[in-house]
């Protein structure tokens, strides 16, 4: 049947027709979404891991185990689960492995557009790249046959345009794989020295066979068209390329992106007068073809940073742009925010009030370091804001120790903020963390995690105890406020940094977006009453502007969270 | 046929999705090739947003780049503004009135511009603006703005109102489907 489908829901769709049974992924944009469909086949166990390592390791046993398996991230994801990744490269699989990696040029939802062909390469292991939906999902199906002919996990790569459009796709039924039963295969599963010694060159043989597959392999197809023109490209940018040129090039579309070809990109090579790669973020087929000793344009006319686009590719190639419509008025930029009643703001707002440096995390939080709260200073990765704290706090002592916070939301911190703060209770810093518990993963969309008491389908789970679990590390202070109270936010953060001992601050308080949060009446404001001091302002709530001088709350917005009626000197608002 | 393009513009959470849902169902009906880019994730929350969709024999690109735009569907008059440069000489704007205050007009940093229907009319382009919101209301629920917009776009189309009814009721819970579809007349039949 034919439909149109977002690429990540045609992922999902491959990989339930290519008979997988065990999915685990740690949320990320933009991969998210292929674990949240496949968790509507039943066929498929389906689970958000505490993070992308875990995730990995649980689709690992599950493929030894003899079922097919898959887990999920987004590009800096496989930052965290690089350590399985580079020995299981060795192991290989017993039933079909399949991880699906998004990456994000342009950084839509990213700390950084890291590019992770290049993992493929470190780790040897083969990669496809789909360039719309039903690649997506006949490139799924094909991972579990080439996973399993050559034994060796697949990487399934995504970007953010292939995994966030829908294309036209055609599904068929299911097909299950049946199970490989497992076997005790000591020399090829334990990576002790002795054994690993012995798998290297297994996986170096594994990568000369894969590029004598990918000389001749269906997915990596030549389209003559004029021979003036020759482009080597992959992804979302074949799309592109396409969208630019029609016939008017030929192309040379790459399906596997690790091991690439030699010999047919010397044959295409020597059909063209002129070469050209078009890729995305780093020269990595362009490095490739200079290796061969290819004369090649590509970086010197496309941009390492950013998205690709047609107009931008028809540019480098030295076409002409459309200026479009202006209007004379500078258009003042809409920045993300914190959504009106968003419990984290509080909290900002005390901690701006007070100065204290902020260290801070990934997550809808990271949007406390835009104006007007200003309320974070540093923020690199999962888990680094407790961790940064710790040996800030070791650099500066008493200096830093009163007046530092670590601010790391519930699943980040489930993520890799719990071996952050095993350090902090080992080695002893006067650290104050404060965990922003909105009791669900919040900026990639609501997805469940271990703090929350439900599964990935909702269904009831096991429930970890933060405050337990944080006493249970050593932390003798560990209390919990509500983010709409300021005055109880105040005086936690004021005793908590004046303490003598390491603390951990629990701002407990649900997503005011999930649906089963009720709000109260949207709040006025009296324009008899408010003398348009702009305090409410300090907040940087989109709900509420000035106009004429006093203060308006916009009732379609508002939640009724009340912390500005908190900051109101002369009662105006109610 | 050559592809067309419509691009969808808004606020994260105006409800451009549902939106997107609906034409994709629509176009694909019409026996067209057809691609829709979303944006989820950060910029969801409160910020810009952009929906392209498009469609025809045969679509290639899943975007829709500067001066493309056969037509630009705005949630608010800013963000029509916003992405006026990549409507086409003869495009259409179907804007929706409403205006939301951005953070930096908010904090004070910047201003809203004044009068943007008409700069932009000046400016060269065709716009069809309305007061969406209060139509949505009228119809049971400011969150229907969305279906109030496509039913003022389905003027520009020539296309019966059966394929467009088909498709809401293939994209809509069935329980939200009467407002979607009072919604929907509304945005058709305003003057």
């Amino acid at each position: 049947m034919k439909q149109l489908m977002l690429g990540n829901a045609a992922v999902a769709r491959g990989l339930y027709e290519a008979g997988c049974c065990v999915v685990s992924s740690y949320p990320g944009t933009p991969s998210t979404e292929i674990t949240e469909e496949c968790a509507k086949f039943d066929e498929i166990y389906c689970e958000w891991a505490p993070n992308e390592k875990v995730a990995m390791e649980t689709a690992f046993g599950a493929c030894l185990a003899g079922k097919r398996s898959f887990c999920a991230m987004k590009h800096v994801g496989l930052n965290v689960a690089a350590d399985p990744l580079f020995t299981i490269s060795y192991t290989g699989v017993n039933a079909g492995m399949v991880i699906g990696v998004a990456d994000d040029p342009g950084m839509h939802s990213s700390q950084n557009e890291q590019d992770s062909r290049h993992y493929a390469a470190a780790a040897k292991l083969p990669m496809l790249e789909p360039s719309d939906s039903a690649e997506a999902l006949e490139f799924a199906k094909l991972a579990y046959r080439l996973s399993e002919e050559f034994d060796t996990p697949v990487f399934l790569k995504m970007c953010t345009r292939v995994s966030h459009s829908q294309s036209i796709v055609e599904t068929s039924p299911r097909a299950e794989a049946p199970v490989r039963p497992y076997e005790k295969n000591i020399a090829k599963y334990v990576m002790m020295p002795g054994n690993a010694i012995r798998r290297h060159p297994v996986v170096e043989e594994r990568t000369r066979r894969l590029r004598e597959w990918a000389e001749t392999a269906p997915v990596n197809r030549v389209e003559m068209g004029d021979p003036g023109l020759g482009i080597i490209t992959s992804s979302t940018s074949y799309q592109y390329v396409r969208e630019v040129y029609g016939g008017r090039c030929s192309v040379l579309k790459l399906g596997m992106v690790h091991p690439l070809p030699v010999k047919l990109i010397r044959d295409f090579a020597a059909k063209v007068d002129r070469l050209v790669v078009v890729e995305e973020l780093d020269p990595i087929i362009e490095n490739h073809c200079r290796s061969l000793g290819l004369e090649v344009s590509g970086k010197d006319l496309l941009p390492m940073e950013g998205e690709f686009s047609q107009a931008l590719i028809a540019a480098g190639m030295g076409a002409g742009t459309c200026a479009g419509w202006t209007i004379a008025d500078p258009i003042p930029p809409r920045p993300p925010v914190m959504c009106a009643g968003c419990p984290h703001r509080g909290l900002f707002y005390i901690l701006s009030k007070n100065k204290c440096t902020v260290l801070g995390d990934i997550g809808c939080y990271t949007l406390g370091a835009a104006a007007p709260l200003s309320a974070m200073e540093m923020t690199a990765c999962m888990g680094a804001s407790v961790s940064g704290l710790h040996g800030f706090n070791k650099a500066l002592g008493a200096e830093s120790e009163h007046k530092a916070v670590a601010v790391i939301g519930d699943s980040t911190f489930m993520h890799s903020g719990m071996t952050g703060l095993a350090n902090i209770a080992y080695n002893q810093s006067n650290s104050t963390v404060i965990i922003l518990d909105n009791s669900i993963t919040g900026m990639t969309g609501h997805q469940q995690n271990p703090t929350t008491g439900c599964n990935i389908k909702g269904e009831p789970a096991g429930k970890i105890d933060l405050e337990a679990l944080c006493r249970s590390l050593g932390f003798g202070r560990v209390r919990i406020v509500d983010p709409y109270d300021l005055k109880a936010c105040d005086a936690a953060v004021r005793e908590e940094l004046a303490a003598d001992e390491p603390s951990v601050i629990i701002s407990r308080r649900p997503c005011a977006l999930l649906k089963y949060v009720k709000h109260s009446a949207p709040l006025t404001v009296d324009p008899a009453k408010c003398v348009g001091c702009k305090s409410c302002m300090k907040i940087g709530c989109p709900a509420i502007s000035v106009q004429d001088g006093r203060a308006r709350v916009d009732g379609t917005q508002c939640v009724g969270c009340g912390v500005c009626r908190q900051l109101c000197a002369v009662n105006a608002f109610s | 046929m050559e592809t067309k393009n419509i691009m969808i513009v808004g606020v994260g959470g105006q409800g451009s999705l549902l939106a997107s849902k609906l034409l994709g169902h629509l176009l694909m009906e019409q026996g067209y090739d057809v691609k829709v880019s979303e944006v989820h994730g950060m910029s969801q929350r409160g910020g810009s947003v952009v929906t392209y969709v498009r469609y025809g024999e045969r679509v290639a690109s899943p975007i829709v780049d500067r001066g493309e735009a056969d037509y630009i569907v705005s949630f608010e008059l800013l963000e029509a503004a916003r992405w006026l440069s990549f409507l086409k000489p003869d495009g259409q704007i179907v804007t929706s009135t409403q205006q939301i205050d951005p953070m930096p007009v908010i904090t004070g940093a910047a201003a809203y511009p004044e009068n943007l229907v008409e700069k932009m009319r000046a400016a060269g382009a065709r716009v069809d603006a309305l007061d969406c919101l209060s139509l949505a209301e009228q119809a049971g629920s400011s969150k229907a703005v969305n279906l109030v917009l496509m039913g003022r776009l389905s003027h520009y189309f020539d296309l019966p109102d059966e394929a467009w009814q088909r498709s809401l009721e293939a994209t809509v819970p069935p329980k939200f489907l009467e407002l979607n579809r009072r919604a929907f007349a509304l945005g058709k039949n305003a003057q």
